[in-house]
C-alpha cells in the first residue's frame, strides 16, 4: 500500500505543522520537556514512520524498514515513563497523528470514496499499533524500574553490624519472605565467619507481624548459625508479637528471646565472660554514667 | 584417599575432613573413630569439616550418627567449622543435627571439649608433656 506512503511524503511539512499545533493545544508537558525536544522528536518519528510504510508496508511492524521507528518509539516512550509522564500522554503523542494524517488522506482522495475509507482503515492499523509498541515499551520501562527498586531495597535493609568483639547485631526492618530469608541467612552466616563471632542478635523490632512462616524462617536462620557454632539472640520482642507467638503455638523455647537490644546485648557480653561496670567519675559527668566494659 | 585419618591428641581424637567425602568414605570413619574411641579411652572427639564445602542428607546423618554413637561410648563430640554453605544446605534437607555441639573454630572446639570434659583436663595436660 505505496499510496499512503505518498500521502505521508507530499503532504509532510503540513501534516507535521499540524501535529504540532495539537500537541501544543492538548498534551504538551512543558514543565517535563521543552518544545524545541518535542519538536525534534515528532520529526524524528515522522520520519521514522514515513520510511516503515515506504519499505515495509503499513501493517507489518515487524519488518525491517520498521526498526528505526520501533527503537525511536521505545527510547521516547522509557525516557518518558522515567521522566514522570501518564500513560495516556505517552500514547496519545502517536495517537494524535491521526487527525493531521486523516486530513491529508482527505484531501487526496476526497473524490473516490472507497479508496478514502480503505486507506484511512490501513492509516487507523499503523497508528494503533504504533500506540500499542509505545505504551508496551512504556510499561517495560516501569517494570524495570520496580525490580531495581526492590532489589536495592532488599540489599539496603538487610545490614549485620558488629557490636562488640564476637558479637553481632542484624536489625531486620520489614516483613520477612523467604527470598530476604535467605539474604538475611546468607549475610549473617558470611559475616560470622569473617569476623569469628560467638553471638549474633537479631533484632525483630522493625518486623510488623510475625506469623507461623516468619517464625519457621527465623529459626532456619538460627538453627543454621547454631551448626556453625555461634548463638543467636532474638530481642525486640513487642508485647503483641509475644502474644501472637504464644497465640499461634510457635515453640521458640530452645531460643533465647529478650524484649530490648539492650538486654540481649547485656546477656551476650555476659555470657562471653564480660561485664559492664559503672565508672567511679560518673557522678562528675553531666552526661551520665561513663560504662567500662571488664574483660573477665 | 581410602580413609580419613584419625589423630590422638591426648584424650581427644582429631579428625579433619579435606576431601570431598563419599559414603563409603563415611561408613569408613563411623568405623574408625568407634574402634579409637574404645581403644584408646578417648573422651572428646573434635571434627573439623572447615574444608568440606559439599554435603548431603547421608554425610549429615552421619555427623549426628558419630555424635551419639561417641556418647554411648563415653566422648563429647564437637563438630566446628562448618562453612555457611553447608549450614543452609543442611537446614534446609531438615536436619539440625540436635545431639552434636558446634564451635566456629578448633580453638573455641578445644575449649568447649576440655570444658566439658574439666576432670579431664588435667590427664590430658600430662600426656602433652610426655609426648
Amino acid at each position: 500500500m505505496s499510496e499512503l506512503a505518498e500521502i505521508i511524503t507530499q503532504n509532510e511539512d503540513q501534516i507535521r505543522a499540524e501535529w504540532l499545533r495539537d500537541m501544543a493545544k492538548s498534551l504538551q508537558r512543558s514543565d517535563l520537556m521543552s518544545k524545541a525536544e518535542l519538536e525534534e522528536q515528532s520529526l524524528a518519528v515522522l520520519n521514522a514512520v514515513v520510511m516503515g510504510v515506504k519499505t515495509s508496508g503499513p501493517t507489518d511492524m515487524s519488518g525491517k524498514g520498521w526498526n528505526t521507528a520501533r527503537e525511536l518509539l521505545q527510547e521516547i516512550s522509557s525516557s518518558r515513563a522515567r521522566q514522570g509522564f501518564s500513560p495516556t500522554e505517552v500514547a496519545s503523542f502517536v495517537l494524535s497523528l491521526k487527525q493531521p494524517l486523516f486530513s491529508a488522506i482527505r484531501r487526496e482522495q476526497s473524490k473516490n470514496q472507497d479508496k478514502l475509507f480503505d486507506t484511512v482503515w490501513v492509516a487507523t492499523e499503523m497508528l494503533d499499533r504504533l500506540a500499542l509498541l509505545t505504551t508496551e515499551a512504556y510499561i517495560a520501562a516501569r517494570e524495570e524500574l520496580i525490580a531495581r527498586q526492590q532489589q536495592e531495597l532488599m540489599e539496603l535493609s538487610t545490614p549485620v553490624v558488629k557490636l562488640w568483639e564476637g558479637i553481632l547485631a542484624l536489625p531486620i526492618i520489614g516483613t520477612l519472605d523467604s527470598s530476604r530469608t535467605q539474604v538475611v541467612m546468607e549475610n549473617l552466616l558470611q559475616t560470622i565467619v569473617s569476623t569469628n563471632s560467638k553471638y549474633a542478635i537479631i533484632d525483630i523490632t522493625g518486623v510488623p507481624t510475625v506469623d507461623t512462616l516468619v517464625a519457621q524462617h527465623l529459626l532456619k536462620t538460627i538453627t543454621a548459625a547454631r551448626l556453625m557454632g555461634a548463638e543467636c539472640i532474638i530481642s525486640g520482642v513487642r508485647p503483641q508479637i509475644a502474644q501472637t507467638i504464644v497465640h499461634l503455638g510457635i515453640n521458640l523455647e530452645d531460643v533465647i528471646t529478650k524484649a530490648k537490644l539492650s538486654d540481649a546485648l547485656a546477656l551476650a557480653l555476659q555470657r562471653s565472660g564480660r561485664s559492664v561496670i559503672r565508672s567511679t567519675a560518673a557522678g562528675t559527668s553531666s552526661a551520665g554514667a561513663v560504662a567500662g566494659i571488664k574483660e573477665a | 584417599m581410602d580413609r580419613i585419618p584419625v589423630l590422638r591428641m591426648g584424650s581427644l581424637l582429631l579428625i579433619t575432613i579435606q576431601v570431598d567425602m563419599h559414603d563409603k568414605l563415611a561408613l569408613q570413619l563411623q568405623d574408625d573413630v568407634t574402634q579409637r574411641i574404645s581403644e584408646w579411652g578417648s573422651t572428646g572427639v573434635l571434627i573439623d569439616i572447615s574444608s568440606l564445602e559439599i554435603v548431603d542428607s547421608f554425610i549429615g546423618r552421619m555427623l549426628a550418627n558419630i555424635a551419639a554413637m561417641s556418647r554411648v561410648l563415653g566422648a563429647e563430640t564437637v563438630v566446628v567449622g562448618m562453612q555457611p554453605a553447608v549450614a543452609i544446605t543442611l537446614v534446609e534437607l531438615g536436619m539440625s543435627l540436635p545431639g552434636v555441639r558446634t564451635a566456629l573454630s578448633v580453638e573455641a572446639g578445644m575449649e568447649l571439649l576440655f570444658g566439658a570434659t574439666l576432670g579431664f583436663k588435667r590427664e590430658a595436660e600430662d600426656e602433652f608433656g610426655e609426648m
